[in-house]
């Protein structure tokens, strides 16, 4: 560090500069584009270039999005959607990270299992969407269960795997102290696998999603996917808009706790 | 002297799917309290196989291991072993890094950790206790791997190369510092390398293997006449040409 240089030099500010104006023209440009985009949407509906009925427009997402506040069902819905993938997505991590440490415990059974799991990987997970139904019931159980299907079998394979790439080296080093293997997977397989579990549950966000709404598409009495396929039912596509425009917002805030988790674990970490 | 390794006739074969491999044939050798022995031997003749069998890393196919008269099963407390690369976990800090074993060997107790802080001010890395093994260079990591190896009070020290994956230059001033260590903790230390100049300038006694399937082929008893001058004064006295030519010889190597 002590060879940087404090005072800056005319060329390093120049280039300073130059990376700040570049940071600007694309924030610009980026918030435009969706201003100019709204506009046109809105604009094209109110011309009636194309029908808001089926269309929809901003000011009805908008006007759609209040009158759901005022009437109090809008966080309930959100509340409902998050609180399944939050169980979904935490079920389907824990679960799957146990089972992956267990299969590295016991290399014969994980070979033993392999075929089922990639079977099981390959397998459309929307497909058991019926079974689930009628082991679990209609009802959020199913859908969780249904959430937690669609990530844990990706997450036992990309653990598995970031166990599996722990340096050989590292556990004889290890062995050499006289490590149990308890100490290994303390000590070098977990810590040495924190990149992997982080980009697995960025992984698993996006999936939880995916299976949360396909569950509430197929049984649900509330929800964002719920408020999505009634929307579609009763053909009422401003409600059909709204629900994904929050789902969209909801999404991206999740995702970006995630990430902003690996932010902070890494520079612990040093990664 | 008396003896703190006896290797008994060891035989030691590995075995995959494509066949067998007999790597140890009737190997015989002792290890004296105190002293520095270096193995040397063509290379791929299972030096490391013999060091990780004095070790109880591997079990022998016949044959055995005495560690102070008992038999080796398994690993044992008295011995640590080094080896060719440092392998400090990067998501440690150098401090808990060199506590590592004493950690496993659940001997992490505040005095034991002193006594591991004290070796690395001792050895000029106190100021990096708290950095990162990625901030550091080769030759500092390999003697934080030194520390670490140095930290669980070993009787017997196993050294597998430990110099290998350096450049020259920090290899002639790590293995100058490192032999220094040593011989100031009075440790028992055996050496695997392939360098006949490191093994001469370092040692009190240089074994010889001859090619796989392994076994002693001759030893040469070190005696410059100032034995604690470092390995580079004694890269420069007169004897140390014919020892060198002597293992070359033994050495036989042939390049096909």
């Amino acid at each position: 560090m002590s060879n940087r240089i404090t005072v800056c030099s005319a060329e390093h500010q120049a280039y300073l500069k130059k990376m700040g104006r570049d940071k600007a023209k694309v924030v610009v440009v980026r918030v435009g584009l969706l201003i100019v985009l709204i506009g046109l949407w809105e604009l094209a509906a109110q011309m009636r270039w194309v029908d808001p009925f089926i269309m929809s427009s901003p000011s009805r997402i908008v006007n759609t999005i209040v009158s759901l506040y005022r009437s109090g069902v809008l966080l309930m819905h959100i509340g409902v959607t998050l609180w399944e993938t939050v169980a979904g997505f935490m079920l389907g991590t824990v679960l799957g990270i146990l089972i992956a440490i267990g299969l590295w415990w016991s290399p014969l059974t994980a070979k033993t299992l392999d075929p089922y799991l990639v079977v099981l990987n390959s397998l459309p997970k929307i497909a058991l969407g019926p079974v689930i139904i009628i082991w679990v019931g209609a009802g959020e159980g199913a859908i969780i269960t249904m959430a937690l299907l669609i990530s844990v079998i990706v997450t036992v394979i990309s653990m598995l795997n970031g166990f599996l790439e722990v340096s050989e080296e590292k556990l004889l080093l290890m062995r050499t102290f006289g490590a149990s293997k308890a100490q290994m997977l303390t000590m070098v397989v977990l810590p040495a696998s924190v990149p992997t579990m982080i980009s697995t549950l960025k992984i698993n966000v996006g999936m939880t999603w995916v299976g949360v709404i396909v569950g509430e598409y197929l049984v649900s009495k509330a929800g964002l996917g719920y408020l999505i396929v009634y929307g579609g039912q009763v053909f009422k596509l401003d409600l059909v808009m709204a629900s994904i425009l929050i789902l969209a917002a909801v999404a991206a805030l999740m995702y970006m706790g995630v990430a902003y988790a690996e932010k902070k674990v890494s520079r612990k970490q040093r990664y | 002297m008396k003896e703190l390794v006896r290797v008994e006739h060891i035989d030691k074969s590995y075995h995959t799917a494509a066949g067998e491999t007999h790597v140890v044939s009737d190997l015989s050798l002792s290890v004296y309290e105190g002293e520095f022995l270096s193995i040397i031997g063509p290379s791929g003749c299972g030096k490391t196989t013999v060091l990780s069998l004095i070790a109880g890393l591997i079990e022998p196919s016949g044959g055995r291991v005495l560690l102070k008269g008992t038999e080796v099963k398994g690993y044992s407390e008295l011995v640590a072993y080094m080896l060719q690369r440092d392998h400090l976990f990067e998501w440690r800090t150098i401090e808990e890094n060199i506590l590592l074993g004493l950690q496993v060997r659940k001997k992490c107790t505040p005095e034991a950790r002193k006594k591991a802080c004290a070796l690395l001010r001792q050895y000029g890395l106190g100021d990096f206790a708290s950095y990162y093994p990625q901030q550091l260079s080769g030759g500092m990591r390999q003697k934080a791997a030194l520390i670490r190896t140095l930290a669980v009070q070993p009787e017997l020290l196993l050294l597998d190369e430990p110099f290998s994956s350096l450049d020259y230059q920090t290899r002639l001033a790590l293995s100058e510092e490192i032999s220094e260590i040593i011989r100031r903790e009075k440790k028992t230390a055996v050496l695997v390398t392939h360098d006949i100049s490191e093994a001469i300038s370092m040692s009190d006694r240089v074994i010889v293997l001859s090619q796989r399937p392994t076994s002693v082929k001759s030893q040469l008893k070190i005696e410059f006449a100032d034995m604690s001058a470092s390995p580079i004064q004694k890269r420069q006295d007169e004897k140390f040409r014919s020892y060198f030519d002597f293992l070359w010889k033994e050495l036989a190597v042939h390049v096909e």
